[in-house]
């Protein structure tokens, strides 16, 4: 099975003043394809620097990041834009939604970057899927926040990503409504066979996932594989699907 | 399949278009002035086309300051077609009922005259009936003045006409013209002769109209030498033309100048707007750019944006110009020779929209530029927000300098010539700069340096020009450009009406009597001792024009086409002798001969101007050959003195000594000084019933004339001003508009800790005034500084300050200030704290 995401040697360091403030300090993993990963660590461990240069979303000082077979440190802003529109989908902890957009307009975004001429219609299956139907047309501000977060979803899977990056996307939601966007999250994850990393403070949701990383002043501290632990309601759930 | 950019940009706008309209409405004024002003201009083009041959009145004319010679006469003999006599000249128009007198411009004519349109008068039909006896027709303004009405009588000279009516259009006139010296209307055959004696100045002419196929301009070519030897000037249609287009093009043109700077504060206001809109849309471009939209394409839809807001900006402002471009004739009516009707030029409207469109993008794209630089990784990091800054990037400079390239090139297009369209964009820098420097000393003044004692109510009021996103300084820049503008010109009007009172204030001269005979110096001088008015001076004038220079003539440089000879070779000067210097006069080299016997000299020496030694391109030793009224003198410079033009003096170019030009023809001018306005009637009316020739001149009526040409000028100015100053006022609406979220949540956190309303809106209050003062102060600090180097500089006069006047345009603009935000800011303050929760900005 081959990588979708490498990660080797990564570095990150930021001057500030005289000194140099190093985030995150030789970083190397492997994520398969339908891996779940979680990243942790306390505040200011380097999680969402991580999770961003993983994404291609800022450079790194040093190492590398492949990402589906590119290299991003070989890429140009505009090419790495391309890779992340082809195999990226994200979900946001304050949901980022485009404001001036409706819900099913905000889900069809990443499939119209593409081009996608069928992309309203998955917007449309997606929306139903995450129990949006009658909400298509409404704006950003006139939706609950797991309502947000469930169009979220949505748009981070509208152009089937190899995947998925989710930085604590229940960290805005009180427990009940994020244990249902979690439900979807891999739900959506496992019938799309995404590869799945997360940043979470969440030790629930941690606990779902395969592998987990821990961060420390910018290193690895513990790479754990774990068993995954599986939701009895997620049994259901897909049982019913 | 339309791109997608092309879709967000349009999904984008939702919720915004409103306020967008509002940006965009700021450069719509600056495109409605080109549109007007071009449209305007290209009516009058072709008006001045169509009515060609009305402006001359005929199809040729000849024009001489003294009776046609001989061989002139058989020329005009020989042109044959139909010919009109006028001759024009200045003299005191005495109205009997009022006793009254006044200088005035008289044309007595011939029947026939003009050939090509009307003398247009009340009643209609006077304008051909007062040729019939002795009878006048008189400038409406001068018949008001004196209460004067069809029927009554005036005199002029020693025959007295009847009031057939009141001018109201005539050829080659327009009203301004006539504000310098009302015209009055006389038959030829009913002139009195002795207002036409040696010396005096007047202007004999002749109209010409041709059979159809005769070619006036080629006439004049083939006569040109001869005409020019006997110093007589002519015109064709195609000359008067010519002249209208040049000076009227460039009238519209200034204007169209004046238009450029309302669209270039309005092109600001659109960038400032845009550049808070961009602000509020970095989330969103992040958001894009993380799911993989590429730079340009990101950039897209916000340029798209701004396109569509300079595209309706242009549309509206187009309509806007035109309607009023209606308006114009009225503004401008009083320069105009002929009437303008309304069509519409397609043309002006292509150039108005499309420089507004061009200007407005190239602006707007200075903000859009932090667009291409905003991180995907904002999307995911919100404390990244506050770090965007536009960098300074090659693109942001090439913008700039396509910026700097398109206003220069827009005033080189539409100025004169290349000189004045730099001068123009660069004084455009120096003002922007200037304003913007005066603005930012005093915001930041103000920020530093608010007293901590005063309420805080009114400290918060002052805080308020500082919020994030605050568009303090492109309003101050734009309020206080229409502030300038108005304030200079009220400061030079002022400065040189002052200047004109003080030069006759003391005991300094206030009345000229000119046009005096020799031999009745003495009886003008008797009147003024019986009416106990002093002679501060009587000075005799001789006509004269310079015929050589060192040896080589007037004609012979003429011929030399290399040459281009100033007006200072050809004009007809007036010259005096004395045996010194005035108090007006300085001598700065040679000496000045007060007396010489012209038996025994070769060249008679005379004391010349400094500025016109220069521009003859003579000094000390030089001669020159004066033709003075058909006698040759030759004459040597023996000095060159400097002359205080300003005084009520007779000052001159040439000063001749005593003992040479007493025998030749001439005039004296004697000064005098009355305490008010009736006695100085009284003395003129006087004499002029005893001597009719004379005339006369008081500083009231210079400054009357000056007061009422300068008050039109200003009205234009202040016409223009008021695009830039409702542009300000635009950008003030936008700016609230844009802050409007902000200011609900400051209102619904100050209600929540307990202010009431009534503070809540005085905070309000300080907050527009001190905007609309700071604004106006910054255009009146930078007015007081380009007055007072107009007046030092330009006017040399001293600098006066109206006071009140200007007080009065600041509370104007405080008001109008304070009455915009007021409007725009209606029910921000009375939202309940729960909805701004819920709100999206």
């Amino acid at each position: 099975m081959s990588a979708v995401l490498s990660v080797s040697h990564l570095s990150k360091t930021f001057p500030s003043g005289d000194k140099i403030i190093t985030v995150l300090s030789d970083i190397s993993f492997d994520l398969d394809e339908g891996d779940t990963c979680t990243i942790v660590g306390p505040s200011g461990s380097g999680k969402t620097t991580l999770l961003g240069l993983s994404a291609g979303l800022d450079d790194p000082s040093a190492g590398t990041v492949v990402l589906c077979g590119h290299n991003l440190g070989n890429l140009s802003e505009d090419e790495r834009s391309s890779v992340r529109n082809k195999h990226v989908g994200f979900v946001f902890q304050t949901f980022r939604l485009i404001p001036t957009l409706t819900a099913l307009e905000n889900v069809m975004v990443p499939g119209e970057l593409r081009g996608n001429k069928e992309v309203r219609q998955i917007a449309l299956d997606l929306l139903d899927r995450v129990g949006l139907s009658d909400r298509t047309h409404h704006y950003p501000a006139q939706l609950s926040g797991g309502e947000q977060q469930r169009v979220g979803l949505a748009r981070a899977f509208v152009n089937r990503p190899s995947i998925l990056f989710a930085d604590e996307p229940t960290g805005n939601l009180d427990a009940e409504t994020g244990d249902a966007v979690i439900e979807l999250l891999f739900d959506l994850n496992r019938t799309s066979g995404t590869t799945l990393v997360l940043v979470t403070h969440d030790m629930e949701l941690t606990a779902r996932t395969g592998r987990i990383l821990g961060l420390k002043g910018g290193k690895i501290i513990s790479d754990t594989a774990l068993e995954p632990l599986v939701n009895p309601l997620q049994e259901i759930s897909s049982g019913l699907g | 399949m339309a791109p997608w950019y092309l879709k967000f940009a349009w999904r984008d706008s939702r919720g915004s278009r409103r306020r967008m309209l509002l940006y965009m409405s700021s450069m719509v004024l600056g495109v409605a002035a080109l549109v007007s002003i071009n449209s305007f201009g290209d009516n009058l083009r072709n008006a001045i086309d169509r009515e060609a041959e009305t402006l001359l009145g005929a199809d040729l004319s000849f024009e001489s300051s003294r009776p046609f010679p001989e061989e002139i006469e058989s020329v005009i003999d020989s042109l044959g077609g139909l010919q009109s006599r006028r001759i024009s000249f200045s003299s005191m128009t005495y109205f009997k009922r009022t006793d009254d007198v006044r200088l005035s411009t008289v044309r007595a004519q011939e029947q026939g005259f003009p050939y090509y349109g009307a003398i247009e008068t009340d009643p209609p039909e006077a304008a051909t009936t007062f040729l019939t006896g002795k009878n006048a027709l008189v400038d409406g303004t001068l018949m008001s003045q004196f209460d004067a009405a069809v029927g009554d009588s005036i005199r002029i000279g020693t025959i007295s006409y009847r009031i057939a009516g009141k001018l109201i259009q005539t050829p080659r006139e327009t009203a301004a013209i006539m504000l310098f010296s009302p015209r009055v209307y006389i038959p030829l055959a009913h002139l009195d002769e002795s207002l036409l004696q040696a010396g005096s100045r007047a202007d004999y002419e002749v109209y010409f109209r041709f059979p159809e196929g005769r070619d006036a301009d080629a006439i004049v070519e083939n006569l040109l030498p001869r005409l020019r030897e006997a110093q007589v000037r002519t015109d064709t249609v195609e000359e008067e033309k010519e002249g209208w287009d040049r000076s009227l093009t460039n009238l519209y043109r200034f204007l169209s100048l004046v238009g450029f700077m309302s669209l270039l504060l309005g092109s600001l206001g659109v960038a400032s707007s845009v550049h808070v809109y961009v602000r509020q849309r970095i989330r969103t471009v992040a958001i894009l750019r993380c799911f993989g939209s590429r730079t340009w394409s990101t950039f897209s839809v916000y340029l798209i944006q701004a396109i569509g807001m300079g595209l309706i900006g242009a549309v509206f402002g187009s309509l806007l110009g035109l309607a009023i471009q209606a308006s114009l004739p009225l503004v401008l009516g009083d320069f105009l020779p002929v009437s303008v009707d309304f069509s519409l030029s397609w043309s002006a409207v292509w150039l108005g929209s499309g420089i507004g469109l061009g200007v407005t993008v190239l602006f707007a794209l200075l903000p859009l530029l932090v667009v291409k630089d905003v991180s995907p990784l904002l999307a995911l990091r919100a404390d990244l927000e506050a770090d965007i800054r536009g960098q300074k990037s090659r693109l942001w400079w090439l913008v700039t300098i396509a910026i700097g390239l398109s206003v220069s090139v827009f005033a080189i297009i539409q100025s004169p010539t290349l000189k004045i369209g730099l001068g123009y964009s660069l004084s455009l820098l120096v003002v922007f700069g200037a304003l913007a420097v005066v603005a930012k000393t005093m915001i930041r003044l103000l920020k530093n340096h608010t007293p901590t004692k005063l309420s805080y109510v009114t400290r918060q009021g002052i805080a308020n020009l500082f919020r994030p996103h605050n568009q303090t300084l492109i309003m101050t820049l734009a309020l206080g450009m229409g502030t300038f503008l108005i304030a200079t010109i009220l400061l030079s009007q002022n400065s040189l009406l002052k200047q004109m009172s003080l030069v006759a204030e003391g005991d300094r001269p206030n009345l000229v009597f000119f046009d005096i005979q020799s031999n009745q110096a003495d009886g003008v001088e008797e009147e003024l001792e019986r009416k106990n008015l002093p002679v501060l001076a009587r000075v005799p004038i001789v006509s004269m024009r310079i015929s050589g220079i060192n040896g080589t003539t007037i004609s012979s440089m003429r011929a030399d086409t290399t040459r281009k000879l100033s007006w200072a070779y050809r004009r007809e000067y007036r010259s005096s002798y004395r045996e010194g210097l005035t108090d007006s006069e300085v001598l700065i080299a040679g000496v000045m001969e007060p007396r010489v016997n012209p038996d025994t000299v070769d060249l008679i020496p005379v004391s010349i101007e400094e500025g016109i030694a220069g521009m003859l391109d003579v000094s000390l030793g030089d001669t020159v050959s004066f033709d003075i009224q058909g006698i040759e003198m030759d004459t040597r410079i023996s000095s060159i003195r400097t002359v205080d033009w300003h005084r009520i003096q007779t000052n001159f170019y040439f000063i001749f000594p005593v003992g040479v030009l007493e025998e030749a023809p001439q005039f004296n001018v004697v000064l005098t000084r009355t305490e008010t306005e009736s006695e100085s009637a009284a003395v003129q009316s006087a004499i002029v019933r005893r001597y009719a020739n004379v005339s006369a001149i008081d500083i009231s009526l210079v400054m009357n004339v000056f007061d009422a040409i300068f008050s039109r000028i200003a009205f234009i100015v202040r016409f223009m001003s008021l695009f830039t100053i409702i542009t300000g006022l635009i950008v003030l609406s936008g700016a609230v508009l844009i802050s409007r979220f902000q200011r609900i949540e400051e209102s619904v956190l100050l209600k929540t800790i307990g202010a009431s309303r009534s503070q809540v809106l005085r905070i309000m209050f300080v907050e527009y005034i001190a905007l609309g003062t700071l604004a106006a102060a910054a255009g009146i600090i930078l007015a007081l500084g380009g007055g007072w180097a107009l007046s030092t500089f330009v006017f040399e006069i001293d600098f006066v300050v109206p006071t009140l006047q200007l007080i009065g345009l600041v509370v104007f603009e405080v008001l109008m200030t304070l009455t915009i935000g007021l409007l725009n800011s209606r029910g921000v303050y009375a939202k309940k704290p729960l909805e701004v929760l819920r709100a999206e900005v």
